[in-house]
């Protein structure tokens, strides 16, 4: 069919698909489609009853897009930028516009310095993480982790294995990070304490 | 209140936050009573999205109550019961006049190429989301609605991203009377795009995944026919066979970022973060729509680089759709669409879990456990 004019024909009739499909059609005409046309000026449809909206207090340096001429009148306010990770962030806004890889990338790399500092800020808190309850794994008992896996023909299993690497390497490596400074820190001691022969 | 918030990739905990305050004279703050957990939340959940910041609460689908109004806001009240649209939205930036109103200019500092997302990064504005007992809802004159006395507590929550984002993935594919449609993926978006593509006439609605109960459900709930693609080794050639070598009209992207089928492309950017998403259902819709088509893309991608056939879109004169969902555009249409019971939308709902459950809930959706196609989170203030 490809090699000459005709379409190839369908299997029902729309009739056919009517009488099966609640709503068949419904929606045929462009005019009842209301995402049609993509752009349909009418500044007084969303119910603002503004021109230029009110601006929210600015209660710290908000970051933002170097794209952007003026901070937005609205904005989250959510988890300002702190530690480490915020400065990355901070640098990343300030320094690089939204088509630099650069830009993303440092906002990814502070991604992971914040939840290493977070980690450990947890712990000289009251509760502290607990990468294992966390992850939610209960669910693998309760909702039949295996039953959902085997013999389904699922493709996903295959890349499962790498999830608790992934959350898991760092813990183990700042375990044996830890081990390793408390055992220099042992030795350094009992060798101040130790008086020379 | 409580309120789920993010520790780091694969990690979420219930935590006690302060309930939030009003920080603009048109801010609302909704008691939240019911929210979902959206595929494209998995983005963030696996730390795949620059900018996702520890204690960040998740959450774009949400409905409830208002619990407080700002001194200028005018169209809800303290009680009523709202829907919220996943985007924050002005309503008269030069974006949302056009009706554009997830390109909104002026709701989000972090980036000019998106508008404002409920709990979705701070590369989307920074706002808290609603997974939580309470959120912050800016521009309450324009966003939030009044969810109608005969709508489902649940059929109002899809509309607020997963209904909303499935029929207009369908509209901006043009479907004509008698088209050939493919769904990639058979997630809530996947599946509500291919029930609305029925609604725009299409003559053949073909939804592929690699889960099965998943497919099962494309079959009974949006009247398709589905394929298995790890049962093929190449599932284009095999459309392209469907399609007696022409290939389909139109082809829709409800998979985003995170696609299986290449566990090169998979890893590089789920697990490596190296690309921003994983472009196999992408490549596969350009290589299944026919010469000349449409493809739509409603999956989510980060805003890194992604290795996308981008030549075979230029040879084959292919029209590329997409965009966020402007939800509140949606709405009308959709309510009539419910309304005369041309489906129900809260059958595509599989589990409920409460809040203090959200870590399970999130393991459970993410390694796509016991059947799960979507998730309602029910906070314990609801």
């Amino acid at each position: 069919m490809t090699y000459t004019p005709e379409k190839p024909p369908i299997a029902e009739s729309s009739e056919e698909l009517l009488a099966r499909i609640p709503g068949w059609g419904a929606d045929l005409d462009p005019a009842d489609r209301p995402s049609v046309p993509r752009e349909q000026f009418d500044p007084t449809l969303s119910g603002a009853h503004w021109k230029h909206p009110e601006r929210q207090p600015e209660k710290w340096p908000r970051e933002r897009s170097v794209e952007h001429t003026q901070l937005p009148p609205v904005f989250g306010t959510a988890q300002p930028p702190r530690g480490v990770s915020g400065a990355i962030r901070k640098l990343s806004y300030a320094r690089y516009s939204e088509g630099q890889a650069a830009h993303w990338l440092l906002l990814i790399a502070a991604d992971r310095v914040d939840t290493l500092e977070s980690a450990l800020r947890s712990f000289v808190t009251l509760h502290p993480d607990n990468p294992i309850t966390q992850t939610g794994v209960r669910a693998e008992i309760t909702h039949h982790g295996v039953r959902s896996r085997l013999g389904r023909k699922r493709t996903d299993v295959k890349h499962h294995w790498m999830d608790p690497l992934i959350v898991g390497a760092p813990w183990v490596a700042g375990a044996v990070l830890t081990r390793r400074l408390v055992r220099r820190l042992r030795r350094s001691s009992r060798s101040v304490n130790t008086p020379p022969a | 209140m409580r309120a789920m918030v993010y520790r780091g990739p694969y990690r979420v905990r219930v935590e006690e936050k302060d309930i939030p305050a009003i920080e603009h004279p048109n801010d609302a703050i909704v008691r939240v009573t019911r929210a979902a957990i959206c595929g494209s939340d998995l983005h963030l959940y696996h730390g795949m999205m620059p900018d996702t910041r520890v204690g960040h609460t998740f959450g774009h689908e949400f409905i409830g109550e208002v619990h407080a109004v700002g001194g200028s806001v005018q169209n809800v009240s303290v009680g009523d019961r709202v829907m919220v649209p996943f985007n924050v939205f002005c309503g008269t930036c030069f974006f949302c006049a056009r009706g554009l109103y997830s390109n909104c200019h002026n709701v989000n500092p972090n980036a000019t190429a998106v508008g404002g997302i409920y709990g979705y990064s701070h590369t989307c504005g920074g706002y808290d989301g609603g997974q939580a007992e309470y959120v912050r809802v800016p521009f309450a004159d324009v966003g939030p609605g009044l969810i109608p006395d005969w709508m489902d507590d649940t059929d109002a929550l899809l509309c607020t991203d997963a209904l909303s984002t499935g029929y207009f993935g369908a509209q901006i594919g043009d479907i004509a009377e008698g088209d050939v449609v493919v769904v990639y993926g058979a997630g809530p978006v996947g599946l509500f795009a291919a029930r609305s593509a029925w609604f725009m006439g299409a003559g053949r609605v073909i939804v592929v995944d690699h889960l099965d109960y998943r497919l099962e459900k494309a079959r009974d709930f949006a009247h398709a026919e589905t394929i298995c693609f790890t049962e093929h080794a190449d599932v284009v050639r095999h459309l392209k066979y469907l399609t007696e070598g022409l290939g389909a009209d139109v082809v829709i992207d409800a998979v985003g970022a995170e696609a299986d089928g290449n566990l090169l492309q998979h890893v590089t950017s789920a697990k490596l973060k190296l690309q921003g998403g994983s472009p196999v259902a992408l490549n596969w819709a350009i290589d299944t729509v026919r010469k000349g088509g449409t493809v739509s893309v409603i999956g989510a991608y980060g805003p890194l680089f992604s290795a996308v056939k981008f030549g075979d879109a230029m040879n084959k004169g292919l029209t590329l759709r997409m965009n966020q969902c402007p939800v509140k555009r949606q709405w009308p249409r959709l309510f009539e669409h419910i309304r005369n019971g041309h489906f129900k939308p809260s059958d595509v709902v599989t589990h409920e879990v409460p809040l203090e459950h959200i870590a399970e809930g999130y393991h459970m959706f993410s390694a796509k456990l016991d059947g799960c196609i979507k998730t309602v989170v029910v906070p314990d203030a609801a």
